[in-house]
């Protein structure tokens, strides 16, 4: 509850800093700074403002406006009505960091299924209560690996087909550290085996993603067992819908699991905001940077939750802590917790299928036109593919926009001119099999 | 509150025997309140200098540095703390050694405080 101070508190405190006002304790600034004016228009009305940010709003076209078959790392799927009714009480709304566990076991014991239902899905041993997104996690990885082997190993390996704004991030995140990458300029058509060329003994984390960002699903096995021959950590960045149908990175051996959690029951939002997974071996629980909620018991015996290993964490560790972010993403872990607890293990796997069986379809349909053909027709995915077409992906993808259907990520930005006719189409259950039979006739009209 | 009288002693709470042994003091642990994790930074052969990282030390409620006291090469770690570190809080002085060093310049322990010296920097610090 909000208690704001009364005059006679006011008045107690500038006895004791010794000011006779609280202007005076802005004398420091120059006088001509002090009270800048503020040029604010005219308050409005509430309908005035309502009409206003209706009026803005109206400016965005979503996917319920368009025909999208646009991933490339955020994916238009149904959320049912249960997750924002649940999320919207109060409670859990409004609810900031649950430090003090004795008013806070209710959102504890969320994070606590949270994490639970990670490792589930994951093959992990230990999850943290989630970072900003996916890119984040990924750079958390470097971050904890680097830590790992204490900084006797600056290397990180990336694959080339790990997202884009994913390496970014973790360039910005790390930058100023003593951390180098690797890896990420080889040609995104090699074989992920092709990065074994820059592991060595210098080599802290090998990061690959799966399905890829080209769609692309391998298993990493084998590559696994040979990163760890070479004495570095293997990682990777998931898309944890496709483990509702997947063998699972804790079972090729991954050391480090990130993902991003947007596709389980948070909504597009033009980029955020999402959340990152996160998942590890219990050995390597001690250098995971993030929330970490443990189960224990009350002094009455009773099952309680609490935020655990504090001393990771910044505020004991400080400068040597293995992460700063202290923000919250709850409200989004909360909405993935709801999501999995609703569709369960068989839902979440019935909508991996299904998503499966229309990207399928999809590919065959497109693979048949003439002109078009899949960029990577040997290697199996799960619901995007990377579909070479007969001319420049962006000017295809422009002229179909113009028809309200954006047919998916034109690749030539993020690589180059090899890829620029080169178009990442993701197929989700919120596709029905008109619009992927529209999207194939709109693509077959185009030469 | 113990103080052996055989133990140089530093200021950050650290003690060092003529043998080289190196841990933290009774004092240390008592202000750390119940250690749950110990971990040694340096290996066998290592080289450390005086006022080197060579461990840290979790409790509930901190997490703290331990410097050595004196330069030299590391000798012995002792790995057993990872699986008990209780020792920490149970056994400052014995069980909870953390490295031995093969001293390089005896004389650095001679700027250390002796048990009287370090009993009374306690003192000073609990007013």
């Amino acid at each position: 509850m909000f208690s704001p101070l009364t005059q006679a508190d006011r008045k107690a405190m500038l006895e004791a800093i010794g000011v006779a006002r609280v202007s005076d304790l802005f004398a420091a600034v120059p006088e001509a700074y002090r009270y800048p004016p503020l040029r604010l228009p005219p308050p409005l009305t509430e309908m005035e403002v309502a009409e206003e940010l209706q009026a803005l709003s109206e400016d965005n076209e979503t996917a319920r406006d368009l025909v999208s078959f646009l991933g490339a790392g955020a994916y238009n799927h149904y959320i049912p009505a249960a997750v924002d009714a649940i999320l919207s009480r109060g409670e859990y709304y409004t609810a900031y960091t649950p430090y003090q566990p004795e008013i806070s076991q209710g959102t504890l014991q969320a994070l606590f299924e949270y994490q639970s239902m990670v490792c589930a899905l994951t093959g992990m041993e230990v999850a943290n209560a989630s970072h900003y997104d996916g890119a984040t996690a990924v750079a958390e990885a470097a971050i904890m690996a680097y830590h790992v082997f204490r900084g006797k190993r600056p290397k990180v390996v990336l694959s080339p087909s790990l997202h884009p704004h994913y390496r970014e991030t973790t360039r910005t995140y790390t930058q100023g550290s003593p951390i180098v990458f690797a890896g990420d300029d080889l040609p995104p058509a090699a074989p992920p085996e092709a990065l074994l060329d820059e592991v060595d003994d210098q080599t802290a984390l090998v990061m690959v993603q799966y399905p890829d960002f080209f769609g692309r699903v391998y298993d990493f096995t084998a590559l696994a067992e040979e990163v760890h021959a070479r004495g570095a950590l293997f990682g990777v960045a998931v898309n944890p819908l496709a483990l509702g149908l997947l063998k699972p990175p804790g079972e090729m051996g991954a050391d480090i699991v990130t993902g991003e959690g947007q596709p389980l029951g948070i909504p597009l939002s033009f980029g955020g905001p999402y959340v990152g997974l996160f998942a590890t071996r219990k050995k390597y629980v001690r250098k995971m940077a993030g929330r970490l909620v443990g189960q224990t018991v009350d002094n009455r015996g009773q099952r309680a939750y609490v935020l655990t290993l504090s001393a990771r964490e910044q505020h004991i560790r400080r400068e040597r802590a293995t992460s700063n972010i202290c923000s919250n993403q709850g409200l989004m872990t909360l909405a993935v917790a709801v999501y999995l607890s609703l569709l369960g293990k068989e839902g979440l796997r019935q909508v991996a299928e299904l998503n499966y069986q229309k990207a399928h379809y999809a590919a065959r349909k497109l693979a048949a036109l003439p002109g078009y053909e899949l960029a990577f027709p040997e290697t199996p995915f799960f619901n995007e593919f990377a579909l070479r077409c007969p001319g420049p992906a962006d000017e295809i993808a422009a002229h179909l926009l113009e028809h309200d259907v954006i047919p998916g990520y034109p690749l030539g930005e993020a690589y180059g001119e090899a890829f620029r006719d080169v178009l990442l189409v993701a197929v989700t259950e919120m596709n029905p099999r008109e619009e992927i039979d529209l999207l194939a006739e709109m693509l077959g009209e185009v030469h | 509150m113990e103080f052996p009288a055989d133990l140089k002693y530093t200021k950050n709470d650290e003690w060092i025997r003529a043998d080289g042994t190196v841990g933290v003091t009774d004092y240390a642990q008592d202000q750390l309140s119940d250690v749950v994790f110990v971990e040694i930074v340096v290996s066998e052969g290592d080289e450390v200098a005086q006022g080197d990282i060579i461990a840290t030390i979790e409790s509930v409620k901190a997490a703290a540095d331990v410097y050595a006291p004196a330069g030299g090469k590391v000798v012995a770690v002792n790995e057993a703390l990872a699986d008990t570190p209780e020792a920490v809080n149970e056994d400052p002085y014995g069980k909870a050694w953390l490295i031995k060093l093969e001293i390089a310049d005896p004389a650095e322990l001679d700027g250390l405080m002796d048990a009287e010296a370090y009993e009374a920097y306690c003192k000073e610090r609990e007013e």
